[in-house]
């Protein structure tokens, strides 16, 4: 029992959050938009040339074959700079996705720095899509690796401007079908998305605590006042309280068992609640300026709205977790999903 | 990382639960705030604890601890709570002045005073709070005066739980003439001291949960004093962030609550419209996650590293579950709430109890403060 990160685990989160913080400034989000960009080339190359895209892959597939939980600072840092590439859903879900069915060397490409989009059943149109060199869908039960001139793609605006949603229309046929299945990939998706929003969540309050250092009413900053204060704190506690479940949802999620996918839709309700706490205490705190273009706060609000619902909903998540509270036993030598495993 | 106990913890957990199942009482133990017999049923099953070596698992074994480490620790409430076992009615004693006592005592007061309150037969109240001195502590007028080897203390104490039938206290003085964080020392002593006059205050509930303390001329030694001559703020603010962070409230506590509301909504959950569950859950959920907050901190606590402001963070966490818990078993209980004989479980004794976690060991206003100034950088007021 040992519930903290390693000095290696450590070491990578914190040299992909280094360079993600540098780079992936909300100036430079606004150059993007303004530039008509959908990503930044350079830092995709970047992403590539870090190995960060293989961290889940096999070792023997040029991967770190390393697990979720030493990927799941990483997609902290990603919400919390908002980022516009698609690091997470590559190196958390594509990949895992691709070495467990026969990819047709497409793992090798991904790896690359090639795009694979995803159209999983839990999230209605499928994201980064144009960009994409091939797909995977599915057809009922059946899995399908589509390239990308086979597939029909329809844009749907989100009011994220960085997200690129898409109706996919496509055929199936003997050509396309790869033996596997989803697995665990749902619940990938949703701890990493839980991950992004406790990252966009401390980043809703540090630009407001930001902000409360230097806005000034009555001749005083106003985060001299209680009242700012404790809507500060109390959107810090939701955060502090959230993390802990989210890396216990990361490590327990490839036991597979009711109590781990309980985790898993609690933690990503525990991060949305949060981060939905944070993006609305800073726009709160920044008064009229929180509503405007100009302030940064609404890149992060709009990430954290987006993927509340992405990877499974929170009725959705609540109904799995009402499940396993009143199908299994609870109580205080129940904390970990591993207790189950042991009788 | 590791979310899996070792097969030593695991036998480690079944071995505090046989005893617990042999020894814990069948019958409730009746309150140790109503009568001098509840508190010495209490004091008696602290005795019981120490015996099987289970008064305080983490101690030192030459202080009637058995040396273990936090996590094992936390096995261990989890185990206690399961079991049902009765309220430490030492818990000042030993989750507060205890550890502080270990980072602050000499090896000649430790000695004397941890062994005793590991089995139970010395029962510690804490005396800090005065009318004028609550969430401003650093506002206590309580003075000690040194005269040659002994100090004299005189003032008033407010709140102190347990005082009414406890057998020492450890309070904040200081001395004549000092101002606000300066010229503070914690000091013990007796409660039966010639001088000391105890003054039982009433809850809502009619249990007498504290006490008013008066010093009139109490003369202890000062070989009694903790800590530092005009160090008490800093030795009384170690203890505050155990009562906040870590001991006080162990995670099990609202485990098993959330068990049992669990069983409650159960019970009725015929008669419930299904958003009900949800509250429940909700409950279960914030349990669980205080639970995992605390893993964490202790394992961060055995790599060496401390309890910051994140002490405050658990404070309010804990404080806002367990009204949210308790006031949920309520709504559940309907009608049947407010009706002194209508629950066999007490959901109400547990509602009004945790109508005091956002006042008790610093309010939750004051943590706010903290976590804004110490966590996020805000200037002060």
């Amino acid at each position: 029992m040992l519930f903290a990160f390693t000095e290696d685990q450590a070491a990578i989160t914190e040299a992909a959050r280094g360079m993600l913080i540098e780079s992936c400034t909300p100036a430079d989000l606004r150059r993007l938009l303004a530039n008509g960009e959908a990503i930044d080339k350079t830092r995709w190359q970047t992403i590539i040339d870090m190995g960060l895209l293989g961290i889940c892959a096999p070792e023997d597939k040029g991967g770190l074959g390393l697990s979720l939980i030493d990927f799941v600072g990483i997609a902290e840092a990603a919400g919390y700079v908002a980022l516009p590439e698609p690091l997470i859903e590559m190196a958390g879900v594509v990949v895992p996705l691709l070495a467990s069915l026969d990819d047709k060397g497409w793992l090798a490409r991904v790896l690359a720095g090639e795009i694979v989009a995803v159209g999983h059943p839990a999230n209605p149109l499928v994201s980064e899509a144009d960009g994409a060199a091939a797909f995977v869908l599915s057809s009922g039960d059946d899995l399908h690796l589509v390239e990308r001139d086979a597939v029909t793609l329809t844009r749907v605006d989100s009011f994220d401007p960085f997200r690129r949603l898409f109706c996919a229309d496509w055929a199936p046929s003997a050509a396309t079908h790869v033996n596997g299945g989803w697995r665990q990939t749902a619940q990938r998706g949703a701890v990493l998305a839980a991950a992004q929003m406790l990252g966009l969540g401390q980043r809703c309050v540090d630009i407001a605590v930001a902000y409360a250092k230097d806005r000034h009413q009555f001749g005083k900053p106003i985060g001299c006042y209680q009242a700012v204060k404790h809507l500060l704190a109390d959107a810090q506690v939701k955060i502090e309280f959230a993390r802990p479940v989210v890396h216990a949802a990361a490590i327990e999620l490839p036991l597979g068992s009711p109590a781990a996918k309980a985790r898993v839709a609690h933690a990503k309700l525990a991060a949305a609640e949060a981060a939905d706490l944070a993006a609305r205490t800073a726009v709160q705190v920044h008064g009229a300026m929180g509503m405007t273009w100009e302030v940064d706060v609404h890149f992060f609000l709009k990430r954290a709205l987006a993927l509340k619902t992405a990877w499974g909903t929170p009725a959705m998540h609540m109904a799995q977790v009402i499940d396993r509270m009143t199908a299994l036993p609870t109580g205080p030598e129940h904390t970990f999903a591993a207790s189950f495993e042991h009788g | 990382m590791n979310l899996e106990y070792t097969p030593e913890q695991r036998a480690f957990r079944l071995e505090v639960r046989a005893w617990m199942e042999t020894n814990v009482p069948k019958e409730r133990l009746p309150s140790f705030d109503l009568t001098r017999e509840g508190f010495e049923a209490h004091r008696d099953w602290e005795r019981k604890l120490s015996d099987g070596r289970w008064g305080m698992v983490t101690w030192p074994e030459e202080l009637g601890g058995r040396g273990l480490d936090l996590i094992r620790w936390l096995i261990f409430e989890e185990e206690y709570y399961r079991a049902e076992a009765p309220t430490r009615v030492n818990q000042n004693g030993i989750f507060l002045l205890g550890p502080t006592m270990m980072e602050f005592g000499t090896e000649e007061q430790k000695q004397r005073f941890l062994p005793s309150m590991a089995a139970g037969d010395v029962i510690w109240a804490q005396a800090w709070s005065e009318p004028g001195a609550g969430s401003d502590l650093a506002g206590v007028r309580s003075t000690c005066a040194r005269d040659g080897d002994e100090y004299v203390l005189n003032g008033q104490k407010i709140w102190s739980s347990r005082a009414v039938f406890a057998d020492w206290a450890f309070g904040l003085f200081r001395e004549p003439g000092s101002e606000r964080h300066k010229g503070m020392s914690l000091i013990l002593f007796p409660l039966d001291a010639p001088g000391v006059t105890r003054r039982p205050i009433e809850r809502m509930d009619g249990e007498k949960v504290f006490a008013e303390i008066f010093l009139d001329n109490v003369r202890v030694p000062v070989a009694d004093r903790l800590g530092g001559e005009g160090e008490g703020w800093k030795v009384c603010m170690a203890t505050a962030g155990f009562e906040r962070g870590l001991l006080l409230r162990s995670p099990a506590r609202y485990q098993q609550a959330a068990k049992r509301l669990i069983g409650l909504y159960e019970r009725h959950r015929h008669e419930l419209p299904a958003s009900m569950a949800e509250r429940v859950a909700q409950s279960w959920m914030d349990a669980d996650a205080y639970a995992l907050a605390i893993y964490a901190m202790c394992s961060r606590l055995a790599a060496g590293g401390t309890i910051g402001p994140e002490s405050s963070t658990n404070k309010i966490f804990w404080s806002e579950l367990d009204m949210a818990l308790s006031q949920t078993a309520l709504d559940i209980l309907g009608p049947r709430a407010e009706l002194a004989e209508g629950d066999p479980e007490r959901w109400l004794d547990y509602y009004i109890f945790a109508l005091a976690g956002p006042i008790y060991a610093g309010s939750n206003e004051i943590q706010r403060n903290i976590i804004a100034e110490r966590m996020l950088g805000l200037p002060k007021g």
